[in-house]
């Protein structure tokens, strides 16, 4: 039996586990919810760990919602208690403490875990990953009661690069070793890469290429030295690794619920068990430009999807569209953003721009006189017009080419389109 | 809610309504006072395209589906539960851009020197006439 019943029950305190606390309570103030999450923190941002790490900012800044948000929400949380298991047929979640919760809807919202390459020497104090709160407060400890003079970090991605900064900033010597052959390199193109590289070089950070990381070694079960497959050996007294993200998909398969590579879920975000929804990174998402299900681990669609599967567990009836991938990075100063596809597709028009300069660098891959990827380096101002271009699937083929050539604004899009953009009683736009 | 438009062909392109968002956000007194202290004066948070015979100024559009608070990293961008206007806490903001990435308006001002969102529409508040609005000349915006 279980001790409480909840008429929505969350397990997960992210962005998409807030996304349906929001939305569930738009629509009904009156039932029961919990958040269930085997972190101890309150909802915090954890993209913004790495700034904390820095020290760029407070710990309380990373807060994703003021202090009184579950009180206000009315939300029981039970916070520090892993999830165990789900009994879909009784309606109920274990938790680690062996307390059973028992749900009229669930959300399982529970994000990704980091993949760890089986490298030796993984197992050795100084290793870590980099996605929770915890793991900045373990990296942290270890900086300040080890002498950590240089660091390698593993991987080239979002979170390698901003771990990278971060360690830069802390006056720690950092290599960063990436196995592709350009960093960013799900985000970036060659040329948008090397911008980035060179920023980061300028901020003391090494960055190696083409580069992979074959063991980890140590003495006295700490880390002192990554060994590359080129056979270079880095000393190092801090590792983290980060080659990426994977969908947390155990509970739901222990739970008998449909999984591919993430949690399956229909355009309302419901699994197959007609009461329990999923959202997040642990998810496969729509990619309406591939047409396709993949795991999207983006905070927007995930924010977006826990809306749609808060609204839907609620009562109400809303479908979701799917998740473009985009990804804003700030690297060392420069900021990124790239929309859509990342390569382009066969018979695809390229059109690009860079500065005299070379500081500002653009990029669009048109197809069928849609656009369907688009890159920004260096100057990012208005960049989501076109991520709307994108998501509506806008023919252009009559005004592309001042999107490429003049600064981004609605002028450069046809009067009929701002009208229907900016649409509303009075609009004349 | 009440939102701002703009009417493309009664905009004449003056650009007051960028002085009076700047002056409405200065903090001073007096528009004089306000335009004397170039140092911290506020960006405007309405902007006015321009090409020839075409204007229009374009603010934060306030979105029921905004995009901007899904894509928030930082929870600076959220919405206001009263008045469903969208609202932008600079003290939170860390400059990652991804409402810049988001938004279909490009109505979001950066500043990549401070790394902050610089200046985002807030209604002058809601409750009073926005200043755009009220010192357009020729009726371009309106708050309805």
């Amino acid at each position: 039996m279980s001790e409480k019943r909840y008429d929505y029950l969350i397990i997960g305190n992210s962005t998409a586990a807030i996304a349906a606390v929001e939305a569930i309570r738009e629509v009904d103030r009156a039932g029961t919810l919990a958040v269930v999450s085997d972190q101890p923190e309150h909802c915090y941002c954890s993209p913004l760990i790495t700034y904390c790490l820095a020290g760029k900012i407070p710990e309380e800044q990373l807060d994703y919602r003021p202090g009184d948000f579950y009180e206000k929400a009315h939300v029981d949380t039970i916070l520090g208690a892993a999830a165990t298991e789900v009994k879909p047929a009784a309606h109920e979640v274990v938790l680690a403490d062996g307390r059973v919760l028992g749900y009229g809807k669930l959300l399982l919202a529970i994000g990704g875990v980091p993949f760890v390459p089986p490298i030796p020497g993984c197992d050795l104090s100084g290793v870590f990953t980099f996605t929770r709160h915890e793991d900045m407060r373990r990296v942290q400890e270890f900086i300040d009661g080890n002498v950590v003079r240089q660091a390698v970090v593993i991987g080239a991605g979002m979170i390698g690069v901003k771990v990278a900064e971060a360690f830069a900033h802390l006056g720690i010597e950092t290599t960063v070793v990436e196995l592709q052959d350009r960093v960013l390199p799900l985000a970036l193109d060659q040329v948008g890469s090397q911008m980035a590289q060179h920023v980061m070089e300028e901020h003391g950070i090494r960055v190696l290429t083409t580069a992979g990381a074959t063991s980890i070694g140590g003495g006295s079960g700490k880390v002192q030295s990554v060994t590359l497959d080129t056979g270079s050996r880095l000393p190092a007294q801090i590792v983290v690794v980060a080659v990426g993200v994977r969908p947390n998909t155990a509970l739901a398969e222990h739970a008998g619920i449909s999984v591919n590579r993430g949690i399956l879920v229909d355009d309302h975000m419901r699994t197959s068990d007609p009461d329990i929804y999923a959202a997040g990174d642990c998810t496969e998402g729509f990619d309406p430009l591939l047409g396709e299900t993949r795991p999207i681990a983006i905070w927007p669609g995930a924010y977006m999807q826990g809306e749609v599967a808060g609204r839907n567990m609620a009562g109400q009836d809303d479908g979701y569209v799917g998740s473009i991938p985009m990804n804003s990075i700030q690297v060392c100063g420069l900021p990124t953003i790239s929309v859509g596809l990342t390569t382009p597709p066969e018979g695809a028009e390229v059109l690009q721009y860079k500065s005299p300069d070379g500081k500002r660098y653009r990029k669009f891959f048109i197809l069928d006189n849609k656009i369907v990827g688009a890159l920004f380096v260096g100057e990012i101002d208005r960049a989501g017009i076109i991520t709307g271009l994108i998501r509506d699937g806008k023919d252009v083929s009559s005004f592309k080419q001042s999107l490429i050539e003049r600064d981004l604004g609605l002028l450069a899009l046809p009067k009929h389109y701002r009208k229907h953009m900016v649409s509303g009683p009075g609009i004349e736009v | 809610m009440k939102r701002i438009y703009a009417k493309e062909d009664y905009c004449i392109g003056c650009r007051l309504c960028e002085i009076y968002c700047i002056f409405q956000h200065s903090g001073c007194d007096t528009l004089v006072k306000a335009f004397s202290q170039k140092d911290c004066l506020p960006d405007p948070a309405v902007r006015v395209e321009e090409d020839g015979a075409i204007s229009f100024a374009l603010q934060c559009r306030h979105c029921d589906d905004a995009p901007c608070v899904a894509a928030c990293i930082s929870g600076a961008m959220t919405r206001d539960p009263e008045t469903g206007a969208i609202k932008h806490d600079p003290d939170k903001c860390i400059g990652c851009w991804s409402c810049v990435m988001v938004c279909p308006f490009g109505a979001i001002q950066i500043n990549l020197e401070k790394g902050k969102v610089s200046s985002k529409c807030d209604l002058c508040g809601g409750d009073v006439m926005p200043a755009c609005v009220a010192h357009c000349p020729n009726e371009a915006l309106v708050y309805e």
